[in-house]
């Protein structure tokens, strides 16, 4: 393990917000590996999406650091070491849908035509081969979540951070999409970090979980997922995997405080 | 063929509506043509004098206005339609001119009120308190500050299309301010994601999120615009212009009122025109779902 480098790297990180006097989060140290994949799980309030944002310098924390690819949050942002998909799809109903994903290359000032044929590439990679010229609105939800998707990982950032990208849509289409995030996951061999409040979809795609327990925010346990990959339909109907749902569920009804001595060991090994 | 077939199938729908939308608008005219002259009708042969009497000066036949389109205000002059035809021309170069100006000024008043908080609560309360003073106070001053600085071919026609501009600008700069503050909070985290600058924000989020807002501003200043360059023309003395000759027809209203009411007509029609052609101009610039589309 320690020959990873590790992507993300938080240490003592606290995010208090001074209306209210809120601590969203408190005391926070996560070490994310190249190739992970995290989830953030909790209830509402426990500072998840707050700790994405931090991470993708989006907003800044009170106290502790946060580094990215080695670097500080900050000028991983400037270098553009990150893309992000938030749960709404924001996508823009100005530009078409190629449009939409080519612009954080426009961004980077790539020329047209190599921005053209990245686009394409991306497009097929999220299946969405002949939508291009539609507009946003042509599309339905799950849809426009992949051009979301697209558009994130359009510029192959190591990272890719992502809040609760497909608690908008129903079931079917989650699962889904779930499948889909897995399969390009494994061709771009990047890390990624998911807050989700769903514990089955979180088990399903992570290699880790890490429950957060709200007021203030803290991590209350981390759960290795030792599911194998590829994961497939299947994997949501095995013992194992009950097993980690209900592991992860106790965790979020304890705060982390009254696990099993055994449990406790468990999880330490691991992270 | 499916996106083909619903693609025409879509037009056809548009066209019907175009016809629909133009049947609505004749039959209004109609109403209000009948109402005209029925309410002439019942107040001449009642002899109600409350609020007003009624008579072919207080409210001339809308025959007679019309008639008077074709025959000549002045003897040995063309008919008054080709006379304001001319002045609406000439009018309507102010009206360009000051929208133009004003769509320019207030844009870039917009951006910069948006970009800076101190400049919005020390400027904002003197953009409001510009557009109290009446417009008729204003245009002799811009008269005569303006008009000796222009060159030959601007000379009168141009002070007119900047008081015009002072009307325009206003809108504009209001509705701009509050269509940049418009744009999605999570599209600017989006773009602060990709280290965008402000100058790329700007016209890539912030711009496009207040086009909807800017051309409704544009509805408001396209008629403001006709307004401000008839008024304009007052002070100015101009005689080639819609304005001009409102003032000359109001003095020989009581002979031939229906004169000055062809002339209200005819500016009334330039505004619309105006409206119409920043509709036509917000449908092909500005991208949004049908459903918003009114």
């Amino acid at each position: 393990m320690s020959s990873v480098e590790a992507v993300v790297q938080v240490s003592g990180l606290t995010k208090t917000f001074p209306r209210g006097n809120v601590t969203a989060l408190q005391d926070i140290d996560l070490r994310i590996d190249a190739g992970e994949f995290i989830s953030l799980i909790g209830p509402s309030g426990c500072g998840k999406s707050t700790l994405l944002r931090v991470i993708g310098d989006l907003i800044e924390p009170t106290a502790g650091t946060v580094s990215v690819n080695g670097k500080p949050a900050q000028k991983a942002r400037a270098d553009r070491d990150y893309g992000i998909v938030f749960q709404e799809a924001v996508l823009f109903d100005w530009r078409t849908v190629a449009k939409n994903i080519g612009l954080p290359l426009e961004m980077l000032g790539w020329d047209r035509k190599r921005r053209q044929a990245r686009v394409q590439e991306m497009l097929e990679l999220v299946e969405l081969g002949g939508f291009g010229d539609h507009h946003p609105w042509q599309l339905s939800g799950g849809m426009q979540q992949r051009v979301a998707i697209a558009r994130a990982l359009a510029f192959e950032p190591a990272l890719l951070l992502m809040d609760e990208p497909f608690g908008a849509l129903d079931e079917m289409t989650r699962e889904r999409l779930n499948l889909e995030l897995l399969s390009i996951w494994q061709q771009l061999r990047s890390t990624v970090v998911f807050v989700t409040h769903s514990i089955s979809e979180a088990v399903f795609l992570s290699s880790r979980v890490v429950v957060m327990s709200p007021r203030p925010g803290r991590i209350s346990g981390i759960v290795p997922i030792d599911l194998p990959y590829p994961r497939t339909v299947d994997t949501r109907e095995e013992p194992r995997f009950f097993e980690l749902v209900t592991q992860v569920r106790e965790l979020l009804r304890h705060g982390g405080e009254q696990l099993l001595p055994e449990e406790e060991a468990a999880l330490g090994e691991r992270s | 063929m499916a996106t083909i077939a619903a693609a025409g199938s879509r037009g056809r729908r548009l066209s019907f509506d175009a016809a629909q939308r133009a049947a609505t608008v004749l039959l209004v005219l109609v109403a209000l043509v009948g109402l005209w002259e029925l309410y002439r009708l019942v107040w001449s042969s009642a002899g109600w004098t409350w609020p007003f009497a009624v008579n072919s000066t207080t409210m001339p036949h809308v025959w007679t206005i019309l008639k008077a389109f074709g025959e000549p205000a002045q003897v040995n002059q063309p008919s008054l339609a080709t006379i304001l035809f001319h002045k609406t021309l000439f009018t309507a170069k102010e009206a360009v001119v000051g929208f133009a100006i004003g769509a320019v000024v207030g844009f870039a008043i917009g951006v910069g009120l948006a970009h800076s908080r101190l400049a919005q609560r020390g400027l904002l309360p003197y953009i409001v308190a510009s557009q109290t003073i009446p417009i008729l106070a204003i245009a002799p001053m811009v008269v005569v500050w303006v008009n000796p600085k222009l060159p030959a071919g601007l000379q009168g026609w141009g002070s007119v299309a900047v008081i015009a501009a002072y009307l325009t600008f206003f809108p504009v700069a209001i509705n701009t301010l509050r269509g940049l503050q418009s744009a999605d909070p999570r599209a600017l985290e989006l773009m602060r994601s990709y280290a965008g600058s402000p100058w790329s924000v700007l016209w890539k989020v912030r711009v496009p999120a207040s086009l909807p807002y800017v051309f409704s501003a544009f509805r408001i200043a396209a008629t403001a615009s006709v307004v401000g360059a008839i008024i304009g023309e007052l002070p100015s003395g101009l005689q080639s212009g819609l304005g001009g000759a409102i003032l000359n027809f109001n003095q020989y209203y009581s002979i031939e009122p229906q004169e000055l009411w062809a002339t209200n007509i005819v500016a009334a029609a330039l505004g619309i025109v105006f409206f119409c052609v920043v509709v036509g101009a917000e449908r092909l610039v500005v991208r949004r779902p049908p459903e918003v589309v009114e």
